[in-house]
């Protein structure tokens, strides 16, 4: 199969499985609670409403905040074709863990901005809190990255796949371990989800990602919405694929794609089941706590790297 | 008239560019002329390195010189000193011997002083200026003297003052005798780089200078210190010892993060800048650090990698600081002020300014698809094979540059989000704000082609690279560390990694269309409505409702409450009649500096106090000082 068909695949799989991945979510978490939740489909029905709507842009903007929704969809089918999602080879096979924090972070660049440029407080508070959780979330994430890569002998994420699952004992590994643990708590910080911020609130003086966007709407926010959908499917893949990096095929070849595929849902299905199963759990922490919870993480990544050292 | 020596300078820039591109690409020549200056005579000397340097700074002075005739107007004060700074800046690199060097820094540092009061004599607030320019004066010495101290030695050890006959003798040395000297060099070298902590100067003395010469300040002479290190530790004092290599790769981590941890809290825009300026630096320097190391224990692959990582970041800053720097003079030329607080909604008053500090924003952040993203991404390759050194205690130095690198890194971008959201973005916080106009056309041009040229750094970075590590490989002879695959992919090491950023760039412009081709096709048009940005109901939107520079910061004082330690003054004016009348509330929160508070004042007093000391003999009178001088001589008499 050549790139460019290899592309279209995988965008169409993380960008149709995005919205679907966050309606799995909610409708795991009304059962937990005892309601019966709206159909896994939902999301896709909220986004075409939204594209029907008529955006309202502030007075206040200027053109960043019409350009931002469109560079952070482009960033995340960037970061989508960098990923392995089908296969540990990517169409954008060299990508290496920089390569797709620096996408992400390009996005929370823009939205960051775009929070800004209405002039309203909320949007201020939004972007500085956003900006803040992500300047400390991210060297945390290329900490535990590079915690694989070093045992791995390659930063290259496909190549990481493939030698880890060559390992026998991961479970075993203290350097896998840390940065697994360091991984899961700043994913929950880089897709917004509890204990960090609460997806579900309107509450301004909790919210951080929906103060940011608050005004966007229309097609706008439809972007924007898919945009935030596509990165938490991308942040439970690579935790699926990195960490747990069974069943990912070496060969672009369709019969092997479709296991991958198929490999790829369970282990979502199965992270969606433990996330759901934690945000029900836990409340959210008070805003200023969050730092601690990161720094802990950050100190996590750091010990992992300090492992694959000592543990030679 | 001043417009002639702008052009001239461009002109000269130019020249000296090409030059160094020539000297860069192997043409190397030697000037020496014995009589024109004492003890030793003139001599330059041009090789790959200070090719490389020659070039950066031509280049960088080449759309300077064109900005400043734009900047300065009908301003002539400064321009010969201008012309002198870029003359000495393009000497510094080319020197062989100790007097040339000599004369070249001093100059380079004088002419800078003169720029920097200058500037400070336009500004608005002469105390604080004067103390930029002292502090700045002072650093500069110390740095002098430390440099002067290093040379002599070598000088009286090798029994030469040209740089060529050092690095014949240098490896007779003992270690002891090299470090030393290392040690002083490194100091002084170091304090013209800004690594901390003795960055002092620098937030004090680039947003002083007038824009042009704070863009070559920031983007060329302190790179002029990181030449002298590569220059001191490679050449003349080779073989490495590891320890230098360490404590580099600490300081310049320190650096990285404490650089962009001020730059955060800063409401100085350009104050802001040289704060991460000392970032970028670090990061330089943990470079540096890292090819000394794996030089030091025989790893001269890596060693040209991590050298080739920190060059390529070199020429980036260069190229981004400048455009940072360039565009901040915009923002000061258009509105008369430098403070954030009194800044915003500029991108609709000045729309090119806006747009290239846009550009340079996203490069210093690090972001795809320019060019600050893939020299860090060329750095962490070369950190990360640190893996393959057997010494455990240099593993774990190296695993805490890579945390603080990563550090910086996260910080910066939330850094260059408030340092373009809250100048230009929202509405105006103040009149001058408001009425501000766009920059003149020589201004706008200078700053269109350096921003051409952060894109350009990234997309070719494939023959870049390659170049840097030709230079390189003069410092530390080893076989290229990239190799060019398909889509000009860089591949690093064999197979340790790849980047391709055509195919990077490609990729984001398609994903940015993608959505708006989808949306076109699907016939989803709506027009969007204008209308007034919602807050809860309230009739009017004024800018005291906007968040501020401070709030934006506000969670970053507390997460690292431990360095910043904010203190906060509060006086409340209350009435005599009722404590519910308040006349007069006061509020300050001053940033405060450790490396200030703990290192410089302790320090300060120590000298002072001595100086009082000292200053007993001068007693004013004539008869006790012709004593004193009977009294040296007769003890000079003894002792000869």
């Amino acid at each position: 199969m050549d790139a460019l068909t290899l592309s279209v695949l995988q965008a169409l799989v993380v960008g149709l499985g995005a919205p679907l991945l966050v309606g799995t979510l909610r409708t795991l978490k009304a059962r937990l609670v005892g309601r019966r939740g709206p159909s896994p489909w939902q999301p896709f029905l909220d986004l075409r409403k939204l594209l029907g709507k008529t955006p309202v842009v502030s007075e206040t903007t200027s053109w960043i905040f019409r350009a931002t929704p469109y560079v952070l969809v482009g960033a995340m089918l960037v970061a989508a074709l960098a990923a392995p999602v089908l296969t540990s080879r990517p169409p954008l096979a060299f990508a290496g863990i920089i390569l797709l924090m620096s996408l992400f972070l390009l996005g929370t660049f823009f939205l960051a901005l775009a929070g800004l440029d209405a002039g309203s407080a909320f949007g201020g508070m939004g972007s500085s809190r956003e900006v803040a959780v992500a300047a400390l979330a991210e060297p945390t994430v290329i900490l535990a990255v590079f915690a694989l890569a070093l045992r791995a002998n390659t930063t290259n994420l496909g190549g990481i796949v493939e030698r880890v699952s060559a390992e026998p004992l991961l479970a075993v590994n203290p350097a896998h371990l840390l940065a697994f643990a360091a991984f899961f708590i700043v994913m929950l910080a880089e897709t917004g989800r509890l204990p960090v911020d609460n997806p579900a609130t309107h509450l301004e003086l909790t919210m951080i990602h929906e103060a940011m966007v608050l005004e966007y709407s229309g097609r706008h926010l439809a972007l924007v919405e898919w945009a935030s959908a596509m990165k938490l499917l991308l942040f439970l893949t690579l935790l699926a694929n990195l960490f747990f990096p069974w069943g990912v095929p070496a060969d672009v070849e369709p019969p092997a794609m479709l296991l991958g595929l198929l490999a790829l849902a369970g282990k979502l299905v199965l992270l969606a089941v433990a996330l759901a199963a934690l945000e029900t759990a836990i409340a959210k922490l008070r805003l200023f706590r969050v730092p601690e919870l990161l720094s802990g993480s950050f100190a996590l990544a750091v010990l992992s790297v300090s492992a694959v050292f000592l543990l030679r | 008239m001043a417009a002639l020596v702008y052009t001239l300078t461009a002109l000269l820039g130019a020249a000296a560019a090409a030059t160094g591109v020539a000297g860069m690409l192997g043409a190397s020549w030697a000037v020496d002329v014995d009589w024109l200056v004492p003890l030793g005579g003139l001599a330059l000397e041009m090789d790959a390195l200070a090719g490389l340097f020659v070039a950066l700074v031509g280049a960088t002075a080449v759309p300077a010189s064109l900005y400043a005739i734009g900047y300065t107007g009908r301003e002539r004060r400064g321009c010969l000193a201008y012309l002198v700074f870029v003359a000495a800046m393009l000497a510094v690199p080319l020197a062989a011997n100790v007097m040339t060097f000599a004369l070249a820094w001093e100059l380079m540092s004088l002419a800078s002083y003169v720029l920097v009061l200058d500037g400070a004599r336009a500004g608005r607030e002469p105390a604080a200026s004067a103390h930029a320019g002292w502090v700045y004066a002072v650093m500069t010495h110390a740095g002098l003297a430390c440099l002067l101290a290093g040379m002599l030695l070598l000088t009286a050890w090798t029994g030469s003052a040209r740089f060529a006959d050092w690095t014949a003798a240098a490896p007779a040395l003992d270690a002891g005798a090299r470090s030393l000297a290392w040690a002083l060099l490194a100091l002084g070298f170091g304090a013209k780089a800004g690594g901390v902590p003795l960055h002092v100067w620098l937030p004090l003395a680039h947003p002083a200078a007038p824009s042009h010469v704070s863009a070559l300040m920031s983007g060329v002479m302190i790179k002029l210190g990181v030449y002298g290190l590569l220059r001191a530790s490679f050449v003349w004092l080779a073989p490495a010892l590891p320890w230098w290599g360490a404590t580099l790769l600490l300081v310049g981590a320190i650096s990285a993060v404490a650089g962009v941890l001020y730059a955060i809290v800063d409401r100085d825009l350009k104050r802001l800048l040289a704060f991460s300026s000392i970032e970028n630096v670090g990061i330089v320097l943990v470079g540096t650090g890292a090819a000394l190391t794996f030089a030091a224990t025989s790893m001269a692959g890596l060693a040209l990698l991590a050298l080739a990582a920190a060059l390529y970041h070199v020429v980036n800053h260069a190229a981004f600081k400048s455009l940072l720097f360039m565009a901040a003079g915009g923002v000061l030329h258009g509105t008369g002020t430098r403070d954030m607080e009194a800044l915003g909604g500029l991108i609709k008053r000045q729309p090119w300014t806006a747009a290239c500090f846009l550009v340079g924003a996203v490069a210093i952040a690090g972001l795809p698809p320019l060019n600050g993203f893939v020299s860090e991404w060329l750095m962490f390759q070369a950190l990360l094979q640190n893996v393959l050194l057997p010494q455990p205690s240099l593993n774990l130095v190296f695993a805490l540059a890579i945390a603080g690198l990563a550090l910086a890194a996260g910080l910066a971008v939330a850094c260059f989000v408030k340092a373009f959201g809250i100048t230009f973005l929202a509405l105006p916080r103040s009149d001058a704000a408001a009425a501000a106009h766009e920059a003149p056309v020589t201004m706008r041009v200078a700053m269109v082609a350096t921003a051409v040229a952060c894109a350009a750094l990234a997309l070719g970075a494939s023959s870049i690279v390659p170049a840097l590590a030709v230079v390189a490989a003069t410092l530390v002879p080893a076989p290229p560390p990239v190799t060019l695959g398909a889509w000009l992919t860089l591949e690093v090491s064999g197979e340790f990694a790849s980047l391709s950023m055509p195919a990077v760039a490609l990729a984001l412009a398609g994903g940015i269309l993608l959505p708006v081709l989808l949306l076109a096709v699907a016939r989803v048009r709506p027009r969007p409505r204008r209308y007034e940005t919602w807050a809860c109901g309230r009739l009017l939107q004024t800018a005291r409702m906007e968040y501020t520079a401070t709030a934006f910061a506000d969670p970053f004082t507390r997460v690292f409450d431990f360095f910043y330690r904010p203190v906060k003054r509060l006086d409340i004016d209350r009435h005599p009649e009722s404590r519910f009348f308040v006349r007069r509330i006061r509020y300050e929160n001053p940033t405060r500096f450790i490396v200030d508070e703990w290192l410089y004042r302790p320090v300060g007093r120590l000298l002072r106090a001595a100086a009082r000391r000292v200053a007993v003999v001068q007693s004013g009178s004539p008869n006790l000082y012709l004593a004193y001088v009977l009294a040296a001589l007769l003890l000079l008499l003894l002792v000869a």
